[in-house]
């Protein structure tokens, strides 16, 4: 099947079976490979995209529901201001050990700091605790969030 | 790191002839490692190709490369930094490339046993210093000085009498025309002047991953390429009867579908015949996209030949184990002194079971490899710990001679020690070398999980006598675990010398073995990971029996300074007291506690580090735990490399060792792993990760790494201080808050 996806800003036409997951489409499909596969189910959060600004696991959205809705990816997300400061926060803290989770732990970060602009301790745990990082960078991530947030003060 | 006589295996396939470009020297120790990794003078060398770490540009632009992979232990940074100070590079200057693997040129390419310092700081160093002094040598010829009047800073050269200076990119064209130096001249810095090393440095790949760049295995792209699923039995040691392919090959995208009979008979022999990192049977699926080849999957209906182990469970396996505490331990580990003799003796006696579940290393990036096999040669782009393995692995495996396999190491969403095992590599190198294009396997969550070489489970029974000041005078131990004839399966041994040994003076460390199909290897901290839960919970048992603090406890079994037997130049006990009594200071161990609250220690020696961890819990009386805060003190030696990587490790340890106390269990049933997903075995989430507070202790020692050291001491830690608030000693993994209700 054909479809047309507004992804970071600009439409794209795809050709894939209307089940694949936008997981797939993104990473294969469309190779923008920085939304990561961990589990396929929704566990882990390292395949976190927007959707219309809302955070959602992309293993679990077949590629026939999305419609017209506008998909930003964490290729895309440095064009909004505060996902710009969350990414230049989780640097300068230098979050990462492997890796492999980040992205999705900043389209999460970026999603809540979006809807509330000083979050508390316990608002980032909220947040975040459906993301894996297996590495164990927690303590950085939250870090990292209080960062973002502050220069935004 | 693997078992012996798989290494034997692999050391038997014919090795390359071009062993010959090695320039070898006749220096000592880590000085001869120089003479490893220079160029041989007939090593054709572009412009500004100093050797084979280092190219500098006219523009001053430095290249360095890092040798090992990069599974988020921060090696690709650390180990550049280490020749960048010896260098004398400006950092802002340097650019790290990733080795593909290269024997001929390299030594010791893989991630483990946190070994990536102790082996590379020396040499590292040696080579940064051996190209700045051909830096320098080019200046002063040019210049008609001696080489001594020169001076370097920040990627120049200096001439101060004269005022002349150069950069090295002006430099490195001339420079990389002289042979390498030797050794023996090479002066190293004082650590006062060290400028990078000590600095916390950002990880160099740190800007590109916020970004999402796609630098990992998985994210791989060849032309052509096909995506691949692999279908094995769920059923450890089984293999296809039948299967219905024909349906397969209908479905949409899928290209080809066929049983793969698995390999050498050898390599599953060479490892016991059960745990295999060799090529398993199964089936393979080859699609035009992963989805569709997942999807196909799906449809697949096979009839498995499940092989002899299709009874196994958890619950057989620890009947099996209470079957064998019936009886005397059937392998002797150790033996001093007469220990039944002094249990009968003893003032007092202490005796507890301890036992501990298998558990998965969950990478969160499942294993995959990209594979292109055709006319004899084989290339790979996978995340892996150890190239060199997997390369003698697919040799043997697919009859290719190790000079025509090459492998590009991609960065590694995690490793554990999983990806020591490079099962998933040959896997797709069977599957492209039958479909005779590139491939791409990606297993799904569920196969690894359910394909993993799992941490081994184990059970501990022991005994204890003390005298009448509370000191232990026997110690008698009964270790159930896993293997064959006598032999340990992988990482399920206990080491003869486990502490504390050599301060008990009657002692019996016995084993007796399962054998099982479950493959096992090595994860973080292999062996100490659990053991030392194991030993430190006991010592901590008997200071409660003695009736004296737990941590002046520990301090007095240390006794005098000396090193004991052990890893590496042996167990320290003057490096343990340190951290000991640095840990306690940092706690403020001995402090009044709100009710039910309370404070546990337990200290570790682990692939040559040293830590010490102080855990603060509360148990509710639901049993419900909160832990308020753990503190580490750990001694890796005289220099932090990274300080900024440092700590991040240190974090990482301890959050790991939480999961293994809080969460993790894997669980057997008719043969097979239950568990298929991270739901049942979950790492740890941001609401279970408390405060932690890290300090080194800089020991006169060589600096050592910090993967492991800091796990093994954080369970013991936890469970102990939900003895001190609670009265309820954790003899089983994961911890069970139930049972610690009131």
């Amino acid at each position: 099947m054909q479809y047309r996806l507004n992804v970071n800003g600009t439409e794209h036409s795809i050709e894939v079976d209307p089940d694949t997951p936008l997981l797939w489409v993104l990473r294969d499909a469309m190779n923008l490979k920085g939304t990561k596969y961990g589990c396929g189910a929704g566990i882990c959060g390292a395949c976190t995209v927007h959707i219309d600004g809302e955070p959602v696991r992309s293993c679990l959205m077949a590629v026939s529901s999305l419609g017209t809705s506008k998909i930003t990816t964490i290729e895309g997300i440095s064009a909004s201001p505060v996902g710009q400061r969350v990414q230049e926060a989780w640097l300068k803290v230098d979050v990462m050990q492997c890796g492999y989770c980040q992205p999705g732990q900043i389209m999460e970060a970026t999603a809540l700091l979006s809807r509330n602009k000083a979050p508390s301790d316990g608002d980032i745990t909220t947040a975040m605790d459906s993301h894996i990082c297996r590495c164990g960078t927690y303590t950085r991530i939250r870090e990292a969030i209080k960062l973002a947030a502050a220069k935004e003060a | 790191m693997l078992p012996t006589e798989l290494q034997r295996v692999i050391a038997g396939v014919k090795r390359p002839t071009r062993r010959a470009v090695l320039v070898a020297s006749a220096a000592a120790g880590g000085a001869l490692m120089v003479g490893w990794y220079a160029f041989a003078k007939d090593q054709p060398r572009g412009d500004g190709e100093l050797n084979a770490f280092v190219t500098i540009t006219p523009n001053n632009a430095i290249t360095i490369v890092a040798k090992n992979p990069e599974v988020g232990q921060g090696a690709k940074t650390a180990l550049a930094m280490m020749i960048a100070e010896e260098l004398d590079a400006d950092w802002s200057h340097v650019t790290i490339a990733q080795a593909d693997l290269d024997t001929t040129v390299f030594k010791g390419q893989y991630a483990g046993g946190s070994m990536m310092t102790p082996e590379n700081y020396l040499p590292m160093r040696q080579v940064g210093a051996a190209t700045r002094a051909l830096l320098i040598k080019a200046a002063a010829k040019k210049w008609g000085v001696p080489e001594s009047e020169c001076s370097t800073a920040k990627s120049a050269v200096y001439h101060h009498a004269s005022k002349k200076s150069a950069s090295y990119g002006a430099l490195a064209a001339a420079a990389s025309r002289f042979d390498a130096p030797d050794p023996k001249t090479l002066v190293l810095k004082d650590p006062k002047a060290f400028t990078i090393i000590g600095k916390p440095t950002v990880g160099i790949d740190s800007a590109r991953l916020v970004k999402g760049a796609p630098l990992y295995g998985i994210d791989v792209t060849v032309p052509g390429m096909l995506y691949a699923v692999f279908q094995k039995c769920p059923v450890f040691g089984g293999k296809v009867k039948s299967a219905n392919l024909d349906a397969i090959k209908k479905l949409p995208g899928v290209k080809d579908a066929f049983v793969v009979e698995g390999g050498s008979k050898e390599v599953f022999e060479a490892e016991g015949g059960t745990v295999s990192s060799g090529l398993l049977p199964g089936i393979a699926i080859v699609a035009t996209s992963w989805w569709q080849a997942d999807k196909a999957r799906k449809a697949l209906q096979v009839v498995w030949d499940e092989g002899p182990y299709g009874a196994t469970s958890s619950e057989s396996l620890a009947k099996e184990a209470d079957a064998a505490f019936l009886k005397p331990a059937t392998l002797s580990l150790r033996n001093t002194g007469d220990t039944d003799s002094a249990l009968k003796t003893a003032a007092k006696t202490v005796e507890a079971r301890y036992d501990y579940p298998f558990i998965a290393h969950v990478t969160l990036e499942p294993q995959n490899c990209t594979a292109h096999v055709a006319n004899g040669k084989a290339e790979f782009w996978a995340p892996t710990q150890l190239p060199e393995a997997a390369r003698g692995l697919v040799a043997h495996t697919l009859g290719i001679d190790l000079k025509n396999i090459t492998v590009h190491m991609t960065r590694s969403g995690g490793g554990f020690g999983r990806r020591l095992m490079n099962d998933y590599m040959v896997e797709a190198a069977w599957i492209s070398k039958t479909v005779g294009a590139p491939v791409k396997l990606v297993w799904s969550r569920a196969d690894d999980i359910g394909h993993d070489f799992y941490r081994p489970g184990g059970w501990h029974q022991i005994k204890a006598g003390l005298d009448k000041d509370g000191k232990p005078v026997a110690w008698k131990h009964h270790f159930v675990s896993f293997g064959k004839d006598k032999k340990f399966a992988s990482c399920a041994g206990m080491s003869p010398d486990s502490y504390p040994a050599g301060r008990v003076p009657n002692m019996v460390y016995g084993a007796s073995l399962i054998q099982t199909g479950i493959p096992m290897g090595p994860l973080r901290a292999p062996g100490e990971n659990a053991l030392v839960w194991v030993f430190q919970s006991f010592i901590d048992e008997l200071a409660q029996a003695a009736g004296k603090d737990p941590l002046s406890y520990q301090l007095e079994l240390l006794g005098k300074d000396e090193k004991l037997p052990g890893r590496g130049e042996g167990f320290s006990t003057a490096r343990s007291r340190g951290v000991l009594e640095k840990v306690r200071q940092m706690s403020g161990w001995g402090r009044a506690l709100p009710p039910r609250t309370g404070l546990g220690v337990a200290f570790a020696y682990c692939h040559l580090g040293y830590a010490a961890e102080v855990a603060e819990v509360s148990v509710a009386k639901d049993g419900a735990i909160t832990i308020h805060k753990i503190w580490s003190a750990v001694d890796v030696g005289r220099q932090i490399v990274n300080p900024m990587g440092a700590e991040n490790q240190c974090q990482g340890g301890i959050v790991d060792a939480l999961s293994h106390a809080l969460n993790q269990k894997i669980t057997f049933a008719n043969g097979r792993t239950v568990q298929t997903n991270f739901d049942g075995h979950m790492p740890v989430t941001m609401h279970q990760v408390p405060p932690m507070e890290i300090a080194f202790v800089l020991s006169d020692n060589n600096p050592t790494g910090l993967g492991e050291p800091v796990f093994p001491p954080v369970i013991p830690a936890v469970t102990n201080a939900i003895f001190a608030a609670s009265g309820k000693r954790v003899r089983s993994l994961p911890i069970d808050e139930k049972s610690l209700a009131v």
